[in-house]
């Protein structure tokens, strides 16, 4: 009979997190930032049917970096969730707070009892009946919640994103402005000497939670919708486009995001 | 996936599994569903109020769907303003007749169908697709119906998918049994429907202007009024009209009660003038 080796509970975590960190890594960043009327989601993603983005209810949208099978669980989940509560209930006792709970203990006790832990990051994003009611939970594949009052940049390379955002974020900003803004701050993640990528419409994947709305709030906004608003996007941020070349990548003192747990 | 999740999402929501919202209820909730109670024996069709007529006709732009307002429980007026015509989807409308209360969850679980299977696969159900989905749940509810418990939905939408824009107008009719069956024209469903389809037999005309389909809807209901005790026809006195729901290449939209108020006032002012 062979021995098992001992490790420690303390090195499976490590290793599970570590695991996690770096495959999340990987992939593409999602900028969810709140502006005037809403939540905006900006993901950069060629593909155009597997989306990363998504409507779970009325008010509720989701956005998630990692493996898609395994983030795609989770959307599934959180609908399928909203929907029995909003059908046994009522459609306004759905809320992104019970979700983004859920969601933190199920992607918890993945990460305490599997083997291998969720390499996902989600964003939970909620549109209320006036700005102040807006909200944005990140959720790391540990199961860690927070409650972020501005922006959540989910994945890849997220500091020079947040960077830029810190440097351009407004809580009134207009629809076109904090698109502008959010592309500008994909555009510096694999920035070429320190010139900001350009990045084309069918690179982007966009979706708003529009407060004008009726119920159900959450909508994309591709084809012509989507290339109707990027020259007015392109145009409020030319200015400072200029200043956001420079960006020095290593002058992040965000804490949150260079260590998620 | 582990079977026994501590907290959190169940793990039946977690499992892959059809884009269907009444094949997840039939795992995690069965007691939401209609049509699965056990019913008691005997005759219950007393019990509950019935709803009454439903008209729906093709036009120009698309396709409308119309329903009289009264409940009624035996010779009792139930409910005056009841509402049983309203949007499926963002493409189509559905109306009920029959008993009330199981029509009013069928329709809000049909509704929430719709908008599962959208949100799940990003894409809309084709337009027969949804039909055939209706027809489903009424062949659940066949128990309670020969009970007395019967409902009957009537479905109209515009179809995305047609090849020429005078074939995306469609109408759905449903037996008790099941369906869908494919209408052509003009349908109409509850107790009224009979005089409510004489009516449009006489006053449809194909590719009718919006404002022209809308007067015909109410005519037809204003007729099955006249001759069906259990179907209301326009109160002038209480402001209360007919419902009338429209579903075109833009989407579906209700008519305002102001626009449905002129033209039932001008249908009773006719009627006034000519009382056959």
């Amino acid at each position: 009979m062979t021995m098992p080796f001992y490790a420690s509970a303390e090195q499976i975590m490590r290793d599970r997190a570590e695991y996690a960190r770096k495959n999340i890594m990987r992939g593409r960043p999602v900028v969810v930032l709140k502006y005037a009327e809403g939540v905006l989601f900006v993901a950069e993603n060629p593909q155009s049917t597997l989306y990363k983005v998504g409507e779970i209810y009325d008010r509720i949208g989701f956005a998630a970096v990692g493996r898609y099978s395994e983030y795609e669980t989770l959307r599934v989940a959180g609908i399928r969730l909203a929907d029995v509560r909003g059908y046994s209930y009522d459609r306004r006792d759905v809320t992104g707070r019970a979700l983004a709970n859920a969601y933190a203990q199920t992607l918890n006790s993945i990460f305490t009892e599997q083997q291998k832990p969720f390499e996902v990051e989600l964003c939970v994003g909620e549109v209320g009946e006036t700005s102040a009611d807006d909200r944005l939970y990140r959720l790391l594949f540990d199961g860690s919640i927070f409650d972020e009052p501005e922006y959540v940049v989910l994945g890849g390379q997220g500091e020079p994103i947040v960077a830029v955002l810190k440097d351009g974020y407004r809580a009134d900003l207009p629809l076109a402005e904090a698109l502008g803004l959010a592309i500008r701050g994909l555009g510096t993640v694999g920035a070429d000497n320190g010139k900001p990528r350009e990045l084309a419409p069918n690179q982007l994947e966009v979706a708003v939670l529009d407060r004008g709305r009726p119920t159900r709030k959450f909508r994309r906004l591709q084809g012509a919708a989507l290339t109707a608003l990027l020259p007015q996007a392109a145009a409020v941020t030319a200015a400072p486009a200029s200043e956001s070349g420079s960006i020095d990548l290593d002058a992040t003192d965000d804490p949150e995001e260079g260590s998620p747990s | 996936m582990p079977a026994d999740l501590p907290a959190g999402l169940p793990a039946a929501y977690l499992a892959a599994g059809s884009p269907s919202f009444t094949d997840l209820l039939r795992s995690v909730a069965p007691d939401l569903l209609p049509g699965r109670r056990p019913l008691p024996p005997g005759h219950a069709g007393d019990l509950a109020p019935h709803a009454t007529t439903i008209v729906a006709a093709a036009y120009a732009d698309g396709v409308l769907m119309a329903g009289d307002r009264r409940a009624t429980m035996g010779n009792m007026i139930a409910q005056r303003d009841i509402e049983k015509v309203s949007a499926a989807d963002a493409y189509s409308v559905v109306g009920f007749a029959g008993t009330a209360g199981i029509g009013m969850e069928m329709i809000r679980l049909f509704q929430l169908e719709l908008e599962h299977y959208e949100k799940i696969e990003s894409t809309i159900l084709t337009l027969d697709g949804k039909a055939n989905r209706l027809a489903s749940m009424i062949r659940g509810n066949l128990g309670a119906a020969m009970q007395g418990l019967a409902v009957l939905p009537l479905f109209a939408g515009f179809d995305l998918d047609a090849d020429t824009p005078a074939r995306a107008a469609r109408i759905f009719s449903y037996d008790v049994t099941g369906g869908p069956y494919d209408e052509q024209n003009f349908a109409g469903i509850g107790s009224g429907s009979l005089f409510a389809r004489g009516s449009l037999k006489k006053l449809w005309r194909p590719e009718m202007s919006r404002e022209d389909v809308i007067r015909v809807a109410v005519e037809a209901l204003y007729d099955a009024a006249d001759d069906d005790s259990a179907t209301g026809g326009p109160d002038l006195v209480r402001k209360i009209y007919p419902l009338v729901m429209l579903a075109t290449a833009e989407g579906t939209s209700r008519v305002s009660d102001d626009e449905i108020g002129r033209l039932a006032e001008a249908v009773v002012a006719e009627r006034t003038a000519n009382p056959v």
